[in-house]
């Protein structure tokens, strides 16, 4: 150790070693190194997400269409326009409706599968894999395949039908009334495995004995459930509930495939709606301000959940308290 | 976790009285029942998309819901002698395969620069990368589109794979660098003993060691990747360069009528992802399950 000049300030950084025999050009090639471990990948991200997030502010002051020069500078006209815009607003409304409806019905129903499965079951892998797929497959393609599911006298409504639910049938995609549902519906297909095996695996974190522990002192299966197991898993229920709704407001894929924002913009969201405006239409400028707003409004909620939400976690992982209990 | 998964938990230790088991014995049969229709609406529409690939129009018009007869191949040879096809899994291959690439490495060797260096600004520049959590890549998607652009990347594979790799830069170097700070001082001591220098060190034993971390945030990079539609939408303009999702959008809206056909074409384009994630399972679910633990 001592012979080495490398190891030393690494290895003993406020020691004496601090002044071994060569210790400027120690300390030069350790910059060089971090310079050459870290260069790649921020100049990576600046070039390709900093810089391209910085422009989006830049280009949304200005009515551009994309090619010519970036000159006609109009201040908050853009912002101005789409927040007046009813379509805009109404795609607002719909990430809302989605985030809403996502939390409502995928947490209780993720958890309570998740909590169902939480026992030895013959298959269990299987069955953990089954349920897994819909998350794995691109967006695209399950859409394809559910658009094709969705058309009138297709498979969902023949199986209803089928089910003497005859009355039930709907025009999926193309009631205004409905798509957004409909959409809603196949979101939670794709998306709710990925609540369950997320709870599945905080459920591994629980110790056994306090169930066992609450079982011999005559706890139902339920009052287990609710008073033990689900608080435990309370940490991993909010990071479920944020990634949920991060990615509901950036909702894309789905929608464009299924309806692309239709019937009528009933089912557009801010996603739909700027590639709408700035790619399809060309109106670069205005494009890009829905896209700024989107982030304003994905940014604020995440830092509200954060301080209002997640720091929950922070104090009571650190309180001796909660360990003591879980102990 | 396949050890653990087999430990009791929902059922009652042997102790409880006898009334309780019997109960738990119908539960055991709910819980059966309640699996297999979450398992079978999980797969259903993966089932009904492989099945009527081998059915003609005919037989789905006319019959929704049902067993193809007789067995029809011809959509899928159709699908598998088209070199659109076999183009579209070489483009995603490429483009995810580059992003993996890019991301891994340039994402290890900051996050062990961020895990084992000490210098200033270390912890701002922490910070840096897990502020780039909050960028989705969507709302920079019009500029992103400007900048390929000029950078002469449209219909490119580099021009998809560098943004998505950016973009993925954040995720990894968060991921990482818990992992390569556990990593035991004495190993990095021992080595210095041993005349290696902290490069080295890395080279020889931190890259090897950081193994099932590597493949966490690969196989996350390449799956996000090889699913993105939106920024391929935008970069890669012309059909010779279309990866998978794309394509498959693409034959849905020229093949409209032909529904045999695009369920075929879906089926296909659903296996090489199914494949990797049966073989990645493991580090996915364990990925998500780290990542979610922080």
């Amino acid at each position: 150790m001592v012979r080495d000049p490398d190891g030393r300030a690494q290895a003993w950084p406020s020691g004496p070693a601090r002044s071994g025999r060569r210790p400027m050009s120690n300390e030069w090639r350790k910059r060089l190194e971090i310079l050459v471990l870290v260069v790649p990948a921020v100049a990576l991200f600046s070039l390709f997400a900093l810089v391209p997030m910085g422009q989006a502010i830049y280009y949304s002051l200005f009515n551009w269409n994309g090619l010519g020069p970036v000159d006609d500078f109009i201040g908050v006209g853009n912002y101005q326009q789409a927040l007046g815009d009813a379509v805009f607003r109404g795609a607002i409304l719909n990430n809302f409706i989605i985030v809403v409806l996502s939390l409502a019905v995928q947490l209780p129903l993720g958890l309570g599968i998740a909590l169902l499965l939480n026992r030895p079951l013959r298959g269990r892998t299987v069955l953990r894999t089954m349920i897994f797929v819909p998350y794995v497959l691109a967006e695209v393609i399950a859409g394809v395949i559910w658009l094709l599911m969705l058309q009138p006298r297709g498979v969902v409504d023949s199986l209803l039908a089928g089910a003497g639910l005859d009355w039930a049938r709907q025009v999926w995609l193309g009631d205004q009334d409905i798509a957004l549902y409909t959409l809603f519906v196949v979101l939670t297909w794709k998306y709710v495995g990925f609540a369950i095996i997320l709870f599945l695996a905080g459920l591994q974190g629980v110790p056994q004995e306090l169930n066992e522990a609450a079982a011999l002192d005559g706890a139902s299966w339920w009052q287990i459930q609710r008073n033990v197991t689900i608080p435990l898993l309370g940490p991993t229920i909010r990071i479920w509930a944020f990634l949920s709704m991060i990615g509901a407001l950036q909702l894309f894929d789905m929608v464009w495939i299924l309806t692309g924002g239709g019937p009528g913009n009933a089912t557009q969201t801010m996603a739909t709606y700027l590639i709408q405006q700035g790619f399809d239409r060309g109106r670069l400028g205005y494009g890009t301000a829905a896209a700024v707003i989107l982030f304003v409004i994905s940014l604020v909620v995440a830092l509200l959940y954060q301080r209002f939400v997640l720091s929950v976690d922070n104090t009571e992982d650190s309180s001796p308290k909660k360990r003591k209990a879980v102990r | 976790m396949t050890t653990t998964l087999d430990r009791p938990t929902g059922t009652p230790a042997p102790q409880a009285p006898p009334r309780r088991r019997r109960r738990a014995g119908v539960s055991t049969i709910l819980t059966y029942v309640i699996a297999g229709v979450v398992a079978l609406f999980s797969v259903g529409p993966v089932i009904y998309a492989v099945l009527n690939g081998f059915r003609d129009n005919g037989q789905i018009a006319s019959a929704p819901v049902a067993l193809p007869d007789p067995w029809v191949f011809e959509k899928y040879e159709l699908v598998l002698t088209s070199s659109g096809f076999w183009r579209q899994v070489l483009n995603s291959a490429l483009v995810a395969g580059l992003t993996t690439a890019i991301v891994v490495i340039f994402g290890v060797m900051a996050a062990y620069a961020l895990a084992r260096y000490r210098f200033r600004g270390r912890e701002g520049l922490y910070t840096f990368f897990t502020i780039g959590l909050l960028f989705p890549l969507t709302v920079a998607i019009l500029p992103l589109f400007i900048l390929v652009r000029s950078l002469e990347l449209i219909d490119n594979p580099l021009g998809v794979a560098l943004p998505q790799a950016a973009f993925a830069l954040p995720v990894t170097v968060v991921i990482l660098r818990p992992f390569l700070r556990a990593l035991p001082q004495e190993l990095e001591d021992a080595a210095m003993i041993d005349g290696c220098s902290r490069l080295g060190f890395f080279r020889r034993i931190v890259l090897p060691l950081s193994g099932p971390g590597l493949v966490t945030v690969g196989v996350l990079a390449f799956v996000n990747s090889w699913n993105a539609y939106l920024l391929p939408l935008l970069i890669l303009g012309s059909p010779d360069n279309y990866t998978l999702p794309l394509g498959t959008a693409n034959f849905s809206t020229q093949y409209t009528s032909d529904t045999a056909a695009i369920l075929a074409f879906a089926s296909l384009a659903m296996i090489p992802a199914l494949v990797f994630f049966l073989l990645a399972q493991r580090w996915i679910v364990g990925g998500l399950a780290g990542a979610v633990k922080g």
